[in-house]
């Protein structure tokens, strides 16, 4: 940290003319009143979601309450058998897809545009979409809890106990609808963060001067990525069996229950580290700050965030020990759990030096004391959690209190202590400072409540007792921990409630002009203003700019660096190139709007009309919400004439302000999209193909069942081809868009494509192949459906853009349109593809 | 005996009975714990329990020791660590050593408590049902049928043949071994031995439904004479009811409909949906460790077997018989030994 070095001259001279600061805060202003909802600035849109997140972290909270109290005592009879599963089941739902995901999103989305240096993220009507989706559907579906109805087959609803026989109710598929389609809010996220940290990164943040941070998220939403898609194939596979008798997971029809749990734990696993990492992050960034000193072994650091992210993936099993899975098997995944322990050990010790390196004794501040909560909860589950991995303790340990507290050590530690303490930690960056005062009372509440809480269950589970029961004997020495636990449970409420008035006092939403940096940190949230972010984006030098340079905050504040105004008079952000950050173009971002917000309460409407099987309301909201979806897309999304062509963003850089193919963030986007309906369709592919190893060749077509007709297979392939080829020639004939070779192609692209999907159900169902008789069936048309969705909005795409090149939108610069369809086509047709050659050549290679 | 407890309706009363059994079925702690093994894999499993508990806590307190001085220590000494060196000491070379020793104790542990060790096991075939446990001896015949309860002779290894009627369970007597679950579509093996005769509590490990929490049985090592002689007695058809009240039982049973469901070995009922109830009188719970068993229980739970156990397959009788039948049928099965 030498601050003596020579600084490049600012880009830009000072002082700035006058009226640029006006015209940017200007194009940056939020709608003021109830117009604020259409807002979609992460500057609002972020605190917001954070808020919401800790609503829901509240409202399963008091679930919990609910259940402490039941167990208390022995033999309590508060609330009856039902009602105590539904309250379990929505405890543990609500806290990991209603509080600890969306919570960890939040956090990223308000800090990571300000931390990278950058004005937005690429899509914040998709993130303003995200959480507006998130926020009625979740406040909806934990409202099923007051009318009964709420999911009651614990948060991992394993059939068949949830299949159409044991559970008819409501309940179930409220589960699946509700979670499954806040997964898509999850994605969306993810597939927002993962973009905006590779392209939105400030000119000269490369990867090696990434904040530690970023990583945790990238990684975070990498998992999302590819461990999401499981869990709403299981979710779709099991409510196609609820709703239309397919027998995914009846073994009477060719099932297998193991297949949920294969499919849930393959994304159940990661999830725990989806959790956990970002988490992480924030740790990382508090701890330096708090010693004043850089992250010893920032590269070891980012090496460990990214091989838990790898291993996790590898881990699922050690949620089925006890299935009967052949103990070699089981000895594989336990040296995988092993493993997967050590990246995160090493962050703590990484975490220990960087205190010891401090100049001055650190400073026992709020964020610092829920830090080092934190490292004792979470280094005593770490420790847990390799017992776990022990395969025979594992027999012993599964299914008892003793996983409760483990997973409560873990995640408790592990999330919700860093969690408090960036909200500590980063409330002046986002707003205003909390109380030190309130803020120590809340920790000890708290940190003294969770031990109290969990620490016995280690015991209780030893004891003997199951988890899930809603009462327990006396007399097997359970008496006391119970009761220990329900106290700590009441100590952590009292903490959470002191937070809960520390925010209602002191907190109030929005950035001050003039941003102090509270804690002397050496990162750039604590250096950006209102909306916009920062008022001029500087180079960066350093993993901790604030650090390398004292005086940046003046030239940034002074409008010195670059693109100190909007270039273009709407908002914008820079993109850079992904390793090396240099600047590309200035893209365009979405301001206020409202096609979002009618698309979200569409979507939200959609299925929860679903869940309670009201088939028209369903089809009626679905349409508004496809409507609105058109809106949203066909207004503003590619450049508009008349938008100057280049600007000068300061230091002799001239960029342009629009760029086509694979440099463009909608690029990226769409492939993070193809890799989430990739990995969903490897899903399907793996469902087959499990089914058929459970079934055996003689069974793979059963009697009466019979392969897919080979001749309409190959014309599906063929026109599968043509179709793809179509939108290939339909690019490439584009030009300005005024000719007609490109709307043929288009248009011969749409049948070709529907003939091909046609031949192909034709082809299985002449087969014959039917979804009801057994799971060779099932499995088949599963794979379908998958498809028959992605031709569907192909073929949407399609017409989109036919419409768009009649309506004169098309052509030139502007393709935006067409670069996306012809990628999603592209994919459709291979994955179709992928699909006749499994399902028509798989079963004919069997002896 | 004169109350018919079955008459009890409200839901109140039904609670009460459950806490009641609960009472009743705490007779002394350490019956359902790994930590109080019975038997060698059960032994092997707290060894390695003990192994990682005391290796763990030096760890946890190690590591905490290390986060004190690094706060607390002078500014000189503490920057020692400061560097990578403790990072790569710490965070890798220590936990990759550690770690591949507990991975080879612990693969040792794994392989024998699975590895077979007799080639003749006494084979035992426990069926989960939603919520109560079908127990049955294929080795001993047809008949050696009982439910919500597992004889087994001390000194003899047994295989347990693990399978579900309905949804997924999971077995858990954990003074024996870990547990297996039970899925439904396929068939989980387990072996275990008793080495000192005692009574064990099992329960239900895996979330199976609304009456989870009430799935539970006992396991009872015996002798090997003493299990013979248990075994034999329940491939026996039940000996005729010795007193009027006992026939009356027996004619109620018929009347009411309870062979619909029910097993009493020797007679024409021989149903398999419920419970085998050919000894019932003999077993040491009702209602899968629900309630401690006597005529009064008999009664309560043949009359408010919804209030007892919501939702659970049984129904209650308490409407349908008079009192004096509901406890002559009481006073037979109590007679079934």
């Amino acid at each position: 940290m030498d601050t003596q070095a020579p600084r490049p001259d600012l880009p830009n001279p000072l002082p700035r003319p006058a009226g640029e600061l006006e015209l940017l805060q200007q194009v940056w202003r939020q709608p003021k009143g109830w117009r604020a909802i259409s807002e979609v600035n992460n500057g609002l849109v972020g605190p917001l979601f954070v808020a919401t997140a800790l609503l829901f972290f509240m409202l399963a909270g008091v679930l919990a309450l609910i259940i402490r109290a039941q167990l208390a005592f022995p033999g309590l009879t508060l609330v009856d058998a039902g009602t105590y599963n539904q309250l379990f089941t929505m405890h543990g739902t609500v806290m990991m897809f209603l509080f600890a995901v969306p919570a960890v999103e939040a956090v990223a989305i308000t800090l990571l545009p300000a931390l990278l240096g950058s004005r937005e993220l690429p899509f914040p009507r998709l993130g303003a979409y995200a959480f507006l989706i998130y926020l009625i559907g979740g406040l909806c579906f934990y409202c099923s809890i007051f009318f009964g109805i709420a999911p009651d087959g614990g948060w991992f609803m394993y059939p068949p106990l949830t299949g159409k026989a044991y559970s008819p109710g409501v309940n179930t598929d409220m589960y699946l609808l509700g979670i499954g389609f806040i997964e898509i809010s999850a994605i969306a996220g993810a597939i927002e963060l993962i973009v905006g940290i590779l392209r939105c990164r400030g000119p000269g943040m490369t990867l090696g001067r990434m904040p530690i941070y970023a990583w945790a998220i990238l990684v975070f939403a990498g998992m999302v990525i590819f461990a999401f898609p499981a869990v709403i194939i299981a979710s779709t596979l099991l409510e196609l069996e609820r709703a239309f008798d397919w027998p995914f997971f009846l073994p009477e029809r060719g099932g297998d229950p193991m297949l949920w749990q294969h499919l849930f734990w393959f994304f159940g696993h990661p999830e725990v580290y989806v959790i956990f990492l970002p988490a992480a992050g924030m740790v990382s960034m508090i701890v330096p700050a708090m010693a004043g000193a850089r992250l010893v072994g920032h590269s070891m650091v980012v090496v460990a965030l990214v091989g838990t992210g790898f291993i996790s993936f590898g881990l699922w099993v050690h949620h089925m020990y006890t299935t009967g899975i052949p103990p070699l098997s089981l000895s594989f995944f336990a040296a995988a759990g092993f493993a997967v322990s050590i990246p995160s050990g090493l962050q703590v010790f990484a975490w220990i030096a960087t205190f010891a390196s401090a100049r001055q004794r650190i400073q026992f501040t709020t964020p610092a004391l829920f830090i080092l909560g934190f490292l004792f909860i979470f280094t005593l589950g770490g420790l847990t959690g390799v017992m776990v991995s022990v395969t025979p303790f594992d027999w012993q340990a599964h299914d008892t209190y003793f996983i409760v507290a483990h997973l409560h050590y873990v995640l408790v530690g592990g999330m919700v202590f860093p969690l408090f303490s960036a909200i500590y930690y980063w409330a002046p960056a986002v707003g205003q400072q909390l109380s030190e005062r309130l803020g120590k009372i809340a920790f000890w509440l708290m940190f003294l409540g969770t031990n109290l809480t969990f620490f016995p269950m280690h015991i209780s589970g030893f004891m003997g007792m199951p988890r899930r029961i809603y009462t327990y004997p006396g007399g097997f020495g359970l008496e006391l921990w119970n009761l220990l636990s329900s106290i700590g449970a009441a100590m952590f409420a009292a903490g959470v409630a002191v937070v809960l008035v520390d925010a209602v006092l002191h907190f109030r939403f929005g950035r001050q002009d003039k941003q102090e940096n509270t804690w002397n940190a050496g990162t750039m949230e604590w250096i950006a203003g209102p909306n916009y972010g920062m008022r001029s984006l500087p180079l960066v030098q350093d993993r901790y700019p604030l650090w390398h340079d004292p005086d940046l905050k003046r030239q940034v504040e002074a409008g010195g660096h670059y693109l100190p105004f909007a270039a273009t008079g709407r908002r914008e952000s820079l993109i850079c190139s992904p390793a090396e950050a240099t600047p590309q173009y200035v893209a365009f971002v979405a301001g206020p709007g409202w096609s979002h917000v009618v698309a979200a309460a569409g979507t939200a409407a959609f299925f929860l009309a679903l869940a309670g099987s009201f088939v028209i309301p369903a089809a009626a909201a679905g349409v508004v919400a496809l409507v609105a979806f058109i809106t949203w897309v066909w207004n503003g999304t590619d450049v508009e004439p008349g938008t100057p062509e280049r600007v000068d963003i300061g230091g002799g850089i001239v960029l342009p302000t629009h760029a086509t193919g694979p440099i463009t963030t909608s690029w990226w986007a769409m492939v993070c999209t193809m890799l989430v309906s990739g990995t969903a369709y490897a899903c399907l592919i793996g469902t087959y193909l499990f089914l058929w190893l459970v079934n055996g060749d003689g069974m793979w077509p059963p009697p009466g069942q019979g392969l897919p007709v080979v001749e309409w297979g190959l014309a599906a392939f063929a026109l599968y081809g043509a179709a793809a080829l179509s939108l290939v020639v339909a690019s490439a004939t584009l030009g300005d868009g005024r000719g007609w070779t490109h709307r043929i192609a288009l248009l011969a692209g749409l049948a070709l494509l529907a003939a091909g999907f046609a031949a192909d159900g034709w082809a299985l169902w002449q087969g014959p192949i039917r979804p009801t008789l057994h799971a060779y069936g099932a499995s088949a048309w599963g794979l379908f459906v998958w498809q028959a969705t992605h031709v569907a909005i192909a073929l949407l795409m399609g017409g989109y853009t036919l419409a768009r090149s009649l309506a004169g939108k098309l052509g030139g610069q502007r393709r935006l349109s067409i670069d996306n369809t012809r990628l999603f086509w592209l994919y459709t047709a291979g994955q179709g593809a992928v699909g006749l050659v499994l399902l028509h050549g798989f079963p004919r290679l069997l002896p | 005996m004169t109350e018919t407890p079955g008459r009890r309706r409200a839901p109140l009363g039904g609670m009460l009975a459950v806490l009641l059994g609960l009472a009743l079925l705490a007779g002394c702690s350490g019956v359902q714990t790994p930590l109080d093994p019975m038997g060698d894999h059960a032994a092997r499993i707290a060894v390695l329990t003990w192994v990682l508990f005391i290796g763990g806590s030096v760890i946890f307190v190690l590591v905490m020791g290390l986060l004190v001085f690094a706060l607390i220590a002078p500014a000189r000494v503490r920057q020692a660590l400061g560097n990578r060196r403790f990072v790569v000491g710490g965070g890798i070379i220590f936990p990759v050593v550690t770690l591949v020793a507990l991975l080879v104790y612990s693969l040792g542990v794994s392989r024998a408590v699975v590895l077979p060790g007799s080639d003749d096991p006494l084979r035992i075939e426990v069926i989960g049902r939603q919520y109560w446990w079908e127990v049955r001896y294929p080795d001993a015949g047809e008949g050696a049928v009982t439910a919500n309860e597992l004889h087994l002779p001390v000194g003899r290894e047994v295989e347990l043949l693990l399978s579900s009627g309905d949804v997924i369970h999971s077995l858990w007597i954990p003074n024996l071994h870990g547990k297996m679950d039970m899925i439904p579509g396929r068939v989980n093996r387990q072996r275990m031995r008793a080495d000192r005769p005692g009574v064990m509590r099992g329960q239900c490990t895996e979330f199976c439904g609304l009456q989870h929490t009430l799935m539970a049985f006992w396991a009872v090592a015996e002798e090997p004479a003493e299990f013979e002689a248990w075994l034999a007695r329940q491939r026996e058809p039940v000996p005729p009811p010795s007193t009027p009240q006992q026939a009356r039982g027996m004619q109620v049973f018929g009347e009411a409909g309870c062979g619909a469901c029910h097993t009493v070995r020797g007679t024409d009922w021989q149903a398999r949906l419920g419970p085998d109830l050919s000894r019932v009188g003999s077993r040491l719970s009702l209602a899968a460790g629900a309630l401690d068993n006597h005529r009064g229980t008999l009664a309560g739970w043949v009359a408010g077997a919804q209030d007892i156990k919501p939702g659970n397959a049984m129904p209650a009788f308490g409407r349908a018989l008079p009192g004096d039948d509901l406890l002559a049928l009481a006073a037979w099965m109590e007679s079934l030994r």
